[in-house]
């Protein structure tokens, strides 16, 4: 067992964890937070995706024990208070779900994707910032799969958020 | 009016079976057989049960006493035989998840393996006639003379179509959390399509009386019939709970699932079409070999579609199983019509091609008058108007079909057509309905796995009750809950709905609550063929160096009778032909024929569609008034969305290529070929 | 997932003195994890490198030194990269998702093991996983596997996108470890697999990748193409990573080649760039270099395609970069 410290959406925790946990089931399993999905463990999915330290990562291949002092923010954690962040907002208002097994991970990936900026795979030129089109969301939302097959509705909320 | 569970969904408060929270929970994992046929020796449990934080080890040593007329799947622990590889064999309860999974890849277990034979073939000896196919459908259905159809045919079409092993994969893993309470009774929080099904099946299997169980599911991550059975995880999490003395919880691993929640059989398909001088079907002949596992018989309904399709004065279509050792196949979205239209509208696109036609064209010209295989008439059919609408919405060309001319730059670029149909059905349901407040509260066991079931009763509730839909709260996903039947066959909203709008209809009369029990109206429904129907088009881009394949337009349109929910209905045709898109291009289940296993058993190996596949897909409707279906005149829409999508991208990467691609799905090995004599 | 110890070094010297046999680091842990919860990797300690201080990217003597931790995504959209090694930004760019690249460090990348299927199930044999055991993929399921320089007991191909392109750029990895200090010239960090193939790499243990080296740009121009069965988020099939210097009199000045989805390591096409050093630089010249290079090549019964993929790869790139 280790002792370890994290922030959790603002709030700090200190826990005592066997090694072999891995964030995702700190979240779930100990800190309550079920709103990070586990789909299929070993970052495939892309339904366990928080925020490290304000960057996208998925939580399940992330050892808790190496999060050490490190800022999780999870999709418990998106909201201001009880004003949705505009990207949960727009996943209402554009049906970007059905069963919202894979939403918390769309989201979380959204906000990260949006701060990140820079190229993508698909960009022309390297050295310049595309513009967010709908081809370049849907290039890096790619990490984060929906068998629902509400790709179209996640790309138009994630534009009304950029756009 | 948005998803009413919406802002739940996306604040993560939406509660899935694994995570409802009791104190105490304990940890279940599963051991999965590493032979596909044979028999357990030995299990080393002591080795085990000494690591600290392990409570328990369930397997056949000590064999719990289960219920005999149950699916024999769920029928855990039982004996010492194995029937296919993956197979629950034993379990591992332990403090935690970290110990439970540890212990249970720790647990040795020797095996008598035996030879097996996971290789579906067309000659296979064991092939055999099924007494009927899904949902008790005939087997084999002929009239006619096919073999004077072809023999008299202009221009016949003979060709074998291949479909592989294909996973629902919903995004959410089989879990289930099961509580036993101090009298004895039995909570079970799982991830199903039905929970008053779930509910029978747990307590015939534990021998328990059923209103001895209640299951409890108010979100469900996707299932697509996978959880429309109960799956062994509820039935483990029960056992483990009852040998731990304390509440335990399950999740399956993706890797898991792939052998113990349900498949799509792979299906070998042969095709026979004959057509005479002006394109009308001279015969049709569907011949269909699939396969079913040692433990109980699943008959996809693989040629469903074929029977209901095209006029045709010559029909024959037959399926033939074999028994493998394989997991027992299991449904998935549109089971039967989706990998037979497959097949059939790929056959009708060559026959198009071999007779010089209009593949549109030649649709029209066979539509039949009345349901071919029976004779009865159609409810509705607007299979034309579809086509007329997609055509035009499309900019389909029919001028220009020589397949593999037309260029953009380096991509091949081809257009597709395909028809969709699938079975508009319901069943008997029980809902109740009560004033609550200001507003009123709707009752009923239906369930939401992401079709928006909520939404749509809340719906037709504040509809029929003739008030605003923000007045009704419609509570679902409980077996404790007045009885329905499960989210499958595209029947939920027809099946609930029904009851729904009687509850609510009772509730007006009553003044202050109302009940609906649809058993005999729909016993009372008339004899008519009721199909929804669809014309799917797809355009494809193909790359000519690497044979890569782009989907850059698709378009469905589809007669579904009255649509409750456009938001809901657009989202699911979307799904739906998403997850076609998938099957055409990616989706397929490798099978290891010397382990005996599915090998590519994860989503990093078995490829679903991801955002970055799947361009802006329309789907669009045209109003159907059909006043033979329901209260609501509402045709299911939650499978005819994957029905024909894949045939009309295998047609546009015809189209396209000139290469006609007979066996899913269409990776690039299958479209290449060196490319360098071949410089614009 | 076994128990295993977790300690974290603070510079290269713990990390090295912690070491111990039974001991891996543990980089972003995207692929090592994943191991560890198949039972593929079973360490008693985990030594965390992911906070050393080698996490920066830094011009030199006209090239970059990249510090073994820094994230991919930070190698990808660092502006010297993105203006001056746009190829190389391009192969990390291309691989897995957001999030594993967000994670991922530049030596974690490097060190990813296969994804062949026998190796990743621990119910089966496998000579990289339990050497000896033997290889279930050579006469299985080899769709994905390698068609150039592998061995009877191994055909595994290495998943990286970003060792395709550190290869094509003549790249050195910086190592320090219990023998000390050295320097390894990409392609040359991972190996083919001969009778030892659950040796990834020249690595020995304890060895500890600090840094990548990448000498200036060559002249030219360059670029990365990736193809795979699914649009995003997957291994490749074949990838290509291609430098072309064209004179003005429209020979071939300079090429470099690396193809990966090939073989056990980055494949560096040695013998195409050297049938194209000097020859016209145009479609037939660039088809017969690829056929030098291919003639190589041994497909197996189920991925013979993959020689036509590559060919095809190489002489539309080359075309590209015209």
């Amino acid at each position: 067992m280790v002792e370890i410290t994290l922030r959790v959406n603002g709030t700090e925790h200190s826990v005592s964890i066997d090694t072999r946990v891995s964030l995702l089931d700190l979240l779930r399993e100990r800190l309550g937070l079920t709103g990070s999905k586990k789909g299929c463990d070993h970052g495939q999915c892309g339904a366990c995706t928080v925020l490290i330290d304000g960057r996208r990562a998925n939580a399940c291949l992330a050892l808790a024990v190496a999060q050490d002092g490190r800022e999780i923010t999870t999709i418990e954690g998106l909201a201001d208070g009880s004003d949705l962040h505009p990207l949960q907002a727009a996943f209402i208002a554009r049906d970007a779900f059905q069963c919202g097994y894979c939403t918390p991970g769309q989201l979380c990936s959204a906000a990260g994707m949006l701060a990140e900026g820079g190229p993508s795979a698909i960009t022309g030129d390297l050295a310049a910032d595309p513009p967010l089109t709908r081809e370049e969301i849907r290039e890096r939302m790619s990490g984060n799969l929906c068998r629902c097959g509400a790709y179209v509705n996640i790309v138009t909320a994630i534009e009304d958020v950029s756009g | 009016m948005n998803r009413v569970e919406g802002l739940d969904k996306v604040t993560g408060r939406a509660t899935y079976a694994y995570e409802h929270t009791v104190p105490g929970v304990a940890y279940a994992h599963a051991v999965p057989s590493t032979i596909a046929r044979g028999r357990i020796r030995s299990i080393d449990t002591a080795a085990v049960l000494a690591i600290p934080g392990v409570l328990a080890v369930l397997s056949g040593d000590d064999p719990p006493e289960l219920g005999e007329d149950v699916d024999p799947e769920l029928r855990l622990f039982q004996g010492r035989t194995v029937a296919y590889h993956g197979q629950i064999v034993a379990a591992v309860v332990a403090e935690t998840l970290e110990i439970a999974r540890d212990a249970a890849g720790a647990l040795r277990i020797e095996y008598d393996a035996e030879p097996h034979d996971v290789r579906l073939r067309p000659d296979h000896p064991g092939l055999y006639r099924p007494e009927t196919v899904n949902p008790g459908l005939p087997t084999d259905v002929e009239y006619g003379d096919v073999a004077a159809g072809l023999a008299s045919a202009v221009v016949t079409v003979d060709a074998t179509y291949t479909t592989p092993v294909l996973h629902n994969n919903p995004i959410e893993p089989h879990a289930a959390l099961a509580v036993w309470e101090e009298d004895g009774g039995l909570t079970v929080y799982d991830s199903t399509q039905g929970a008053s099904a779930d509910r029978d099946a747990i307590a015939a299997v534990l021998r328990l009386p059923p209103e001895q169980v209640r299951v409890v599911s108010p979100h469900v991550g996707g299932g697509f019939g996978c959880k429309g059975t109960t799956r062994p995880s509820a039935i483990l999490a029960a056992l483990a709970a009852r040998a731990a003395g304390r509440p335990v919880k399950v999740a399956v691993t993706r890797q898991q699932m792939f052998d113990v929640t349900g498949y799509r059989t792979p299906t070998i398909q042969r095709l026979r079409l004959g057509a005479d001088a002006v394109g009308r079907l001279t015969a049709v002949a569907h011949d269909i070999v699939e396969q079913t596992s040692t433990v109980r018989e699943f008959a996809e309904q693989t040629a469903a579609g074929t029977r209901v399709m095209y006029a045709t004065p010559n029909l024959r279509t037959t399926h033939r199983l074999v028994r493998l050792d394989v997991p027992t196949p299991s449904w998935m979205r549109a089971p039967g019509e989706c990998p037979g239209m497959y097949a059939l509208e790929s056959a009708m696109d060559e026959l198009a091609h071999a007779a010089g036609m209009d593949p549109i064209e030649l649709r029209v010209v066979n539509e039949p008058d009345t349901e071919p295989e029976s004779g009865l008439p159609f409810s509705s059919r607007n299979l034309i108007a579809c086509l007329r609408e997609g055509a035009h919405r499309f900019g389909w060309d029919p001028r220009h079909r020589d397949p593999g001319v037309r260029r953009d730059g380096r991509w091949l670029v081809g257009t597709g057509v395909a028809a969709s149909t699938y079975p508009s059905r319901r069943s008997a349901a029980q809902a109740d309905a009560a004033i609550d407040g200001d507003g009123f509260v709707v009752r009923i066991a239906a369930a939401d796995i992401g079709t928006g079931a909520r939404t749509a009763l809340t719906r037709i509730a504040a509809q029929t009750l003739g008030v605003s839909p923000d007045r009704v709260r419609v509570e679902v996903g409980d077996s404790a809950l007045p009885r329905a039947p499960l989210a499958g066959g595209s029947m939920g909203t027809a099946s609930w709905g029904s009851a729904v709008v009687k509850a609510c209809e009772g509730l007006l009369k009553n003044g202050e609550h109302g009940t609906g029990d649809t058993t005999e109206d729909v016993e009372a429904d008339s004899k008519l063929a009721r199909h929804a129907f669809g014309a799917q088009f797809a355009e494809v881009r193909v790359d000519v160096d690497t044979g890569e394949v782009r989907v850059s337009r698709l378009l469905g349109v589809f007669a579904a009778g009255r649509i409750v929910d456009p938001v809901l209905a657009r989202s699911q045709l979307i799904g739906g032909m998403t997850m076609g898109l998938g099957m055409a291009l990616m989706e397929g289940t490798v099978v290891d024929e010397r382990f005996g296993d599915f090998l590519t058993d994860d989503l990093a190996q078995y490829h679903v569609a991801a955002c970055a596949d799947v361009p802006d897909v329309e789907a669009v409707w045209i109003d159907e008034d059909d006043p033979h279906l329901n209260p609501m005149g509402a045709k299911g829409i939650g499978e005819i969305g994957i029905v024909g999508t894949a045939a009309a991208i295998a047609n546009a990467v015809f189209h396209a290529t000139g290469r006609r691609v007979r066996d899913l799905p269409i990776t690039p090995d299958k479209l290449l070929g060196r490319s360098s004599d071949d410089r614009a | 997932m076994k128990p295993f110890e977790y300690t974290r070094a603070r510079d290269a010297a713990e990390a090295v003195g912690a070491y111990r046999p039974g001991s891996m680091y543990l980089g972003g842990g995207t692929n090592l994890v994943d191991l560890m919860r198949l039972g593929v990797a079973r360490p008693d300690l985990l030594v965390d490198v992911s906070r050393l201080p080698y996490d920066r990217i830094e011009e030199a003597d006209g090239g970059l030194r990249v510090g073994a931790a820094v994230r991919n995504t930070d190698l990808a959209v660092h502006p010297v990269v993105r203006a001056r090694y746009p190829m190389l930004a391009r192969s990390v760019l291309s691989g897995a998702s957001g999030q594993v690249r967000a994670m991922a460090t530049v030596a974690g990348n490097l060190l990813q093991r296969t994804r062949c299927p026998y190796f990743q199930d621990v119910s089966k044999p496998c000579n990289k996983r339990e050497p000896g055991s033997g290889c279930p993929a050579i006469d299985g399921h080899h769709h994905n596997l390698a068609i150039l320089g592998y061995s009877e007991h191994c055909v595994a191909t290495h998943p990286s996108d970003l060792a395709v392109a550190l290869a094509a750029l003549d790249a050195r990895v910086l190592v320090t470890g219990p023998g000390g200090d050295r320097a390894i010239p990409m392609p040359g960090l991972h190996r083919l697999p001969d009778d030892r193939p659950d040796r990834d790499t020249v690595l020995e243990p304890g060895d500890l990748i600090t840094t990548v080296e990448l000498p200036p740009p060559p002249p030219g121009v360059s670029r990365y193409r990736k193809v795979r069965e699914r649009a995003s988020f997957a291994f490749a099939l074949v990838s290509i990573a291609a430098v072309l210097d064209v004179s003005d009199d429209g020979t071939v000045r300079d090429c470099r080649l690396a193809l990966g989805g090939v073989a056990h390591a980055p494949w560096r096409a040695y013998r195409a760039e050297e049938a194209l050093r000097g020859a016209p630089a145009r479609a037939e010249e660039f088809a017969r270099a690829a056929d030098a290079e291919l003639a190589q090549a041994r497909p197996l019964a189920h991925n013979g395609y993959k020689v036509p993929l590559a060919h095809n790869l190489i002489v539309r790139t080359l075309q590209e970069l015209l």
